[in-house]
């Protein structure tokens, strides 16, 4: 099992190696000019922020109706602390975008904790409240530029750097949201989506759990937001509005709520179809609400359901193939 | 005097709030559902007023039946094509939160679709005259409001507690499966509770008209979150509850505004919420409800 | 055999529901490796006694001792830790989880390793895990689940979900367990096995255990103090024998059904 183990470890290494090193080959070699490897680098934002509201939203069943006022709290933050720290930028950038994170997370906090105390759907309009209560707050301060936007936000110089940048933080993302799932925590947060009653009976402090997948998932829209305020060099307030929080949604719930894979391929997918199909673009609010609601009424679960892509249960099999001797590479949910 | 005439005119704001906060309040005390697209149906029930009056030239008495018709009826739609379904199946409730929202987002871009995103004006629909006790002057659509929104709230006391539709209502917010084995038929029950509420967002619709006199497809957004607000204020659940939570946030919102505070006005409806949770969960007139294990 | 320390004992228990008494002046000690049967006809109030040992509601009045320790007021997850475990009447398992995550679930509190630790899988992720797998196969395989331990819960049939039950609330590792109707549903063949799977964890674990069920010759045979209870009232306790001589318990049982 535990060669198994290492060995997917290592083919999920090199996969993503080579996949990083295809992209930067083709923006080197100019496959991929500069229009999309913006793109990319939305895909890598939206990704971000998909797998992060899947935690919340699909392992923990709470509904956030806010994270882009999350995101747009760490864009804000990252963005000032670039332009204020004094530091060169290959320093400040990658510090921004952890103090951006991290003030996400403080909001988190002061959001959570009378959300999350109580049952029932509170964190769904509270957080709804946040999303719009921050946009107006934004607004009415002079520090954020206000309604005029907050401009002169420095772009890492080169063209790779922010590809890059993106692509190792979505991957890590994506890592590190998968790895706290499967310790002892993210089987607290499962259990409380599960069965609230039943996990307090068994000694898990709920509402520790829950705000701890909260804070998490908000740190980490906080990230993506100091990354796409680097990538766009001006921040505007209403980008961050109630339907961007929707559309992040749309992409979890599309995906399959519990499937980080399912958050990565509809992130993608849905990034790339607006940007390919103008016509779609400006009906597409109105066909994701109904995309909504007919798979909630009809395949609740998305399309993957809370099945995960696992190298080492391909591995497990072909090894089970070869031997015939153990039983597949463990249960579900339970691979690298 | 100034004081109280910025009291009266946010009790004036606070009843278009609080008709509001009675349509969440009696689905969530039916289904537990915070029905997103409420707001939503206020906004329709507006632009019924504007196709009415504007584009067909219809008088005021026919616009206003004519939009508790069309709020009524997209209510009952609602209820049997999006949630129905779910509530058969007993999904979990995060599915029909996330219906919810879908219905709502479907609603704001499909009159932003046939309407524009452009604000209509509304034309004048009730003499905006003033009218003077005292000392105090108030404006009529602020007496209007009151006077409708109380009138509403003492109808639905006794549609609640006096009609057999009502005596239903009652047994199926209290138990939806003992209800039904008693020979309640919850299914008409729950559609009718919907019928009901989206009536009284009409007439919410037709206040809000004459005291903003332009609408929005997004309008339903903020007003609805802040319907809500009340209704959690008051005690979810709770009809006097939801009417005093939206006096409440009106008068609040009022003060706000006069002491030159309108671009936080929002923030502090948000703020409320916030306190309210952590002081009284259940609201200044609900009661706590405790899961059965 | 010497009996006088109680683990767990209540004094004058009571809660009220909208001026409705549930539950008066319950009082019973509960004593080391001791087996208690709490029986009483339906609506007696026995699932709200468990309620009231677990926080899930908040007694009117009167005490509840853990090891001489009051524990009225703490929370459900705390009282859980400190050694009061529970199953529930309507099962209530972590459906959509395996069955072997279940039982870790219940050993979280237990665990020390940071957020950080999980994520960068530090080596005291690793020691930990690999401890709580093994003591939850351990467990299981008590409870003879092991060979089920990666389905999921919801595939299991209904008896093995209730011995999961079982096996979730021992990964607390308490010194009481609480049983709410564990052998409901079960046939005389898996009733029995499940007598004796009690009395061998009872010993194993040096259990104390309180458990509420309506199956008498279950009751009869595996408690040795029986606790009954009508209309929120204990009105008689005593020795399988004495209980079932006891003139007010045969009233109570006849004038109930």
């Amino acid at each position: 099992m535990s060669k198994q183990r290492k060995l997917s470890y290592l083919f999920s290494a090199l996969w993503v190696a080579v996949l990083f090193a295809a992209i930067m080959g083709a923006v080197a070699t100019g496959v991929i000019g500069s229009y999309y490897s913006g793109i990319l680098v939305l895909i890598g934002i939206n990704i971000i922020l998909a797998v992060s509201l899947n935690l919340v939203t699909g392992f923990l069943g709470q509904l956030v109706l806010g994270h882009a006022g999350f995101m747009s709290v760490g864009a804000y933050s990252a963005a000032l602390f670039t332009m204020n720290s004094g530091l060169p930028l290959s320093a400040a950038f990658p510090l921004g975008l952890l103090f951006g994170g991290l003030v996400a997370a403080v909001f988190g906090v002061i959001i959570g904790i009378p959300a999350l105390r109580l049952r029932g759907d509170y964190l769904a309009i509270i957080t709804l409240g946040f999303g719009e209560i921050i946009r107006v707050l934004i607004l009415a301060v002079d520090f954020t530029g206000g309604a005029a936007g907050l401009t002169g936000i420095p772009r890492p110089s080169g063209q790779y750097t922010l590809i890059a940048y993106t692509f190792v933080i979505a991957a890590l993302t994506v890592v590190a949201i998968l790895a706290f799932i499967r310790s002892r925590h993210g089987r607290a947060v499962i259990a409380i989506r599960e069965d609230e009653i039943a996990a307090e009976a068994s000694g898990i402090n709920t509402t520790y759990y829950k705000l701890l997948a909260f804070v998490v998932a908000a740190f980490f829209a906080g990230v993506a937001g100091g990354i796409y305020a680097h990538h766009v060099g001006v921040l505007d307030p209403s980008k961050f509005d109630f339907n961007y929080s929707v559309e992040i949604l749309i992409m979890v719930v599309l995906g399959g709520m519990g499937s980080i894979t399912g958050s990565v391929c509809s992130a993608t997918v849905l990034t790339l179809l607006p940007e390919m199909l103008r016509s779609f673009s400006d009906k597409r609010m109105l066909i994701y609400s109904l995309v909504l609601i007919i798979v909630m009424l009809f395949k609740p679960s998305g399309l993957l359901g809370t099945h995960e892509f696992s190298i080492r249960k391909i591995i497990g099999k072909i090894c089970d193939k070869k031997q015939k001797k153990q039983p597949a590479g463990g249960a579900p949910g339970k691979e690298a | 005097m100034d004081f109280l005439v910025q009291i009266i005119n946010g009790l004036g704001l606070g009843s278009i709030y609080a008709l509001v906060a009675l349509g969440y309040s009696m689905v969530y005390g039916i289904i537990q559902l915070i029905n997103f697209a409420h707001g939503d149906i206020i906004m329709v029930g507006g632009y019924a007023v504007f196709v009415a009056m504007v584009q067909l030239g219809l008088p005021l008495w026919v616009a206003v039946i004519l939009s508790i018709a069309v709020c009524t009826l997209l209510g009952v739609i609602i209820e049997r094509l999006a949630y129905h379904r779910l509530l058969v199946k007993n999904a979990p409730r995060l599915s029909l939160l996330i219906t919810a929202i879908g219905v709502s987002i479907f609603l704001q871009n499909l009159f932003q679709l046939g309407f524009s995103s452009s604000a209509q004006s509304m034309p004048v629909m009730f003499p905006s005259k003033v009218i003077t006790l005292g000392s105090i002057q108030l404006s009529f659509s602020t007496v209007l409001n009151i006077l409708t929104s109380v009138a509403m709230m003492i109808l639905l006391v006794i549609i609640v507690n006096k009609s057999k539709m009502g005596k239903a209502m009652r047994a199926t917010s209290e138990d939806a499966g003992a209800a039904k084995l008693m020979g309640i038929n919850t299914n008409s029950t729950i559609a009718f509770t919907f019928a009901i509420g989206s009536a009284l967002a009409a007439v919410g619709a037709v206040l809000y008209c004459n005291t903003f006199h332009q609408i929005t497809p997004y309008m339903g957004g903020m007003l609805g979150l802040k319907a809500f607000v009340a209704a959690v204020l008051g005690g979810i659940g709770n009809i006097p509850g939801a009417m005093l939570g939206g006096y409440i946030l009106g008068v609040a919102e009022s003060l706000t505004i006069a002491a030159g505070g309108s671009q936080i006005s929002d923030a502090v409806v948000f703020g409320i919420l916030i306190l309210v949770l952590l002081v009284k969960p259940a609201g200044l007139l609900g009661k706590n409800v405790q899961e059965k294990v | 055999m010497e009996e006088n320390k109680a683990v767990l004992e209540t004094r004058n228990l009571g809660i009220t529901f909208g001026g409705l008494k549930a539950l008066e002046g319950v009082h019973f000690r509960l004593h080391e490796k001791e087996i208690i049967g709490l029986i009483g006809p339906n609506g007696a109030g026995k699932t709200t006694v468990f309620n009231l040992l677990t926080d899930v509601y908040y007694p009117t009045n009167g005490e509840i001792e853990l090891e001489g320790n009051n524990i009225v007021g703490k929370k459900t997850y705390q009282i859980t830790q400190n050694g009061i475990a529970r199953t529930f009447q309507n099962i209530r398992l972590f459906k959509d989880v395996t069955v072997l995550d279940n039982v870790k679930t219940a050993m979280t509190s237990r665990m020390k390793y940071s957020v950080l630790s999980g994520i960068f899988r530090l080596p005291s992720y690793r020691r930990e895990e690999k401890e709580i797998s093994d003591q939850a196969h351990a467990l299981l395989e008590v409870l003879g689940l092991n060979d089920k331990a990666y389905e999921l819960a919801k595939n299991l049939p209904y008896g093995q979900q209730r011995k999961l039950e079982i096996a979730r609330a021992l990964a607390t590792s308490p010194k009481v367990l609480l049983l709410d109707e564990p052998a409901a549903g079960m046939n005389p063949t898996e009733t029995k096995e499940l007598m004796e799977s009690i009395r061998l964890i009872r010993d194993k674990f040096g259990l104390s255990i309180l458990l509420i069920e309506h199956d008498m010759s279950f009751v009869m045979g595996i408690c040795e103090h029986i606790v009954v209870l009508d209309y929120g009232r204990v009105i008689a306790e005593g020795t399988p024998e004495e209980i079932r001589r006891d003139p007010k318990v045969i009233a109570a049982y006849l004038g109930g059904e």
